[in-house]
């Protein structure tokens, strides 16, 4: 029997690599080893002797492994980018998807495809999740600005609740403005009057 | 009409030109407007090129070469239209290993054959106690950061594949893999010296230019599919940074030149950095003040014309290294990614251009 494909993966993030160990582990790769940790990174692979290095493009320390790819006294095996020429389109989705990976030469290609479709498919997860989070929090700041432009309204013009709320919708669709930038104006030149 | 490129850029003052294109409206000028987009690696900058994400990139001059050769990766052929800077580099050690090459120096410590040949009997007298030899690191295997702790090494007899262990690490680590004894020393692009030497714990041994006269650093990479396919824009593109060369060049637009490239979209520093640098004013061996250096890093059109000469060079450094083999077909093959006729069909003659890149050290 082969030996299980060793897996490391280099992520900065905790929610992002947990998402991708949970990921291969379902699609049957148990030997993984996840590094946190960047400094002395070389080195640690070296001990570690993976088969596949799987990393993120915001990582800088993303050079580091590119000098695997050199003849060096510190790595004992070549490394090749497992995909080859004519495997451009994947390259691409990795790259998209913000995930790179590094193969030891000699793995067979079908070895290799499952884990970096499983990668690209848990970083565009990860990306997704990550942008709805933003959503939610730009969301929850819009309100707050409209309920303090709100109150300023209703203090200054003397109006109900629902009436401030109505001007600052008309004003933002007269000016072709979201809800929160109005709001934002509204608070700043109640500010410069103040 | 406006047409918008989208350029990755590494956070490095060799990005100025970009930067000046955009910030002083010399790409406007051409009908451009460049969507700069700030990268972490080398890798993603070679990357994002490959796949199209980015329309051009700030890229190592020699990393554009071993990318058409197929070197270490895929192939992913490059042309260099313009080059970006000429020089910038320095070679930065630790202060303990300072103090060690100084006490070991036979002469003016500030002569890099002098501190190579100090290097060596330090080398020498580790291996000889059993111990671990110094690592130098450079920022990324086709780098000239690697050719030039080479060819510094080399003036003093130290083998760089024997004597010492050399690695990459990305720039904003570079101090503290330092501090942590990780490394001994590393040779990179300002602003990193600066900033390093300004932490403490480490001096600036030798300027790029006291090792390499002229010597290629940045340029501008383009696909070769690219720039086949849209030869107007290349022509604009490198018109547009020729323009913010000469403007970069002028020492009364340095402290302009400093604030655009302190934003923190850039790289986020202090101006006042800057400035130091773009004075050439780097401190060696740690001596206030320091002796200006009026070519530490050069902006001048003159050095944006990619030359043949200066592929030769690069290769030539390659070989040494041991990343390629010097065949006629491959010195072809870098001089075609440096596209001297290119810059000189948008540019006609700007009357000054460098020869090869001459070794000092």
């Amino acid at each position: 029997m082969e030996r299980p494909t060793k897996i490391a993966i280099v992520d900065e993030s905790p929610v992002r690599r947990a998402i991708l160990e949970e990921g291969l582990r379902d699609a049957g790769f148990s030997n993984i080893v996840v590094i946190a940790e960047t400094t002395g990174l070389l080195a640690r692979l070296v001990q570690i002797e993976p088969d596949v290095v799987i990393i993120d493009l915001e990582n800088p320390s993303r050079d580091v492994l590119e000098q695997m790819f050199q003849v060096s006294r510190l790595v004992s095996r070549p490394v090749a980018m497992f995909v080859d020429q004519s495997d451009n389109a994947m390259i691409g989705k990795a790259i998209e998807a913000g995930v790179s990976t590094y193969v030891v030469d000699g793995l067979k290609k079908d070895r290799v495809r499952p884990i970096l479709e499983t990668a690209i498919a848990r970083f565009n997860a990860f990306q997704k999740l990550r942008l709805e989070l933003e959503e939610t929090k730009s969301k929850l700041e819009e309100r707050k600005l409209v309920d303090r432009a709100k109150g300023i309204l209703m203090r200054i013009k003397g109006v109900p609740e629902d009436e401030a709320y109505a001007l600052l919708r008309r004003t933002a669709m007269n000016e072709n403005r979201t809800l929160g930038q109005v709001a934002q104006s509204v608070i700043t030149a109640a500010e410069l009057l103040k | 009409m406006t047409k918008t490129i989208r350029i990755g850029f590494i956070p490095l003052l060799d990005a100025a030109l970009l930067v000046t294109a955009r910030d002083e409206g010399f790409a406007e000028a051409e009908g451009l407007s460049l969507d700069l987009v700030r990268e972490v690696s080398w890798a993603n900058i070679r990357d994002k090129l490959n796949v199209g994400l980015f329309d051009a990139a700030h890229i190592l001059t020699p990393a554009a070469i071993a990318s058409s050769l197929g070197l270490g990766h895929v192939t992913v052929p490059m042309v260099v239209p313009v080059n970006l800077n000429l020089n910038g580099n320095a070679i930065t050690v630790s202060r303990q290993l300072y103090d060690q090459l100084a006490a070991s120096a036979d002469g003016d410590l500030t002569q890099p054959a002098v501190s190579a040949r100090a290097l060596k009997r330090i080398c020498e007298a580790r291996r000889a106690k059993g111990e671990a030899p110094l690592t130098f690191a450079k920022t990324f295997p086709f780098s000239m950061h690697h050719y030039h702790l080479r060819i510094w090494m080399k003036a003093g007899g130290v083998n760089p594949e024997e004597d010492v262990r050399l690695v990459v690490i990305p720039p904003p680590l570079m101090a503290k893999s330092l501090e942590n004894g990780h490394i001994d020393g590393f040779c990179v692009g300002a602003p990193w010296n600066a900033l390093t030497v300004a932490g403490g714990g480490a001096v600036v041994l030798h300027l790029g230019t006291q090792i390499v006269a002229d010597c290629p650093e940045k340029a501008l990479g383009v696909l070769g599919a690219y720039a086949a396919r849209r030869p107007e824009t290349i022509a604009a593109l490198t018109r547009a940074l020729v323009k913010a060369g000469r403007w970069c060049s002028d020492p009364a637009n340095r402290p302009l030149l400093a604030r655009h490239m302190a934003h923190h979209d850039v790289l986020g520093i202090a101006p006042q950095v800057i400035e130091t640098i773009l004075d050439g004013l780097l401190p060696l061996g740690g001596a206030s003040p320091a002796a200006p250096s009026s070519h530490y890093i050069r902006f001048d059109p003159g050095a944006l014309r990619p030359e043949p000469a200066q592929a030769d060079f690069l290769l030539g450094q390659m070989v040494d290294a041991g990343q390629t083999e010097d065949t006629p077909d491959r010195r072809d093959a870098a001089r075609a990614v440096l596209s001297t006729a290119s810059f000189d069909e948008a540019c006609g003659s700007i009357g000054t251009s460098v020869g090869a890149p001459r070794l000092l050290a």
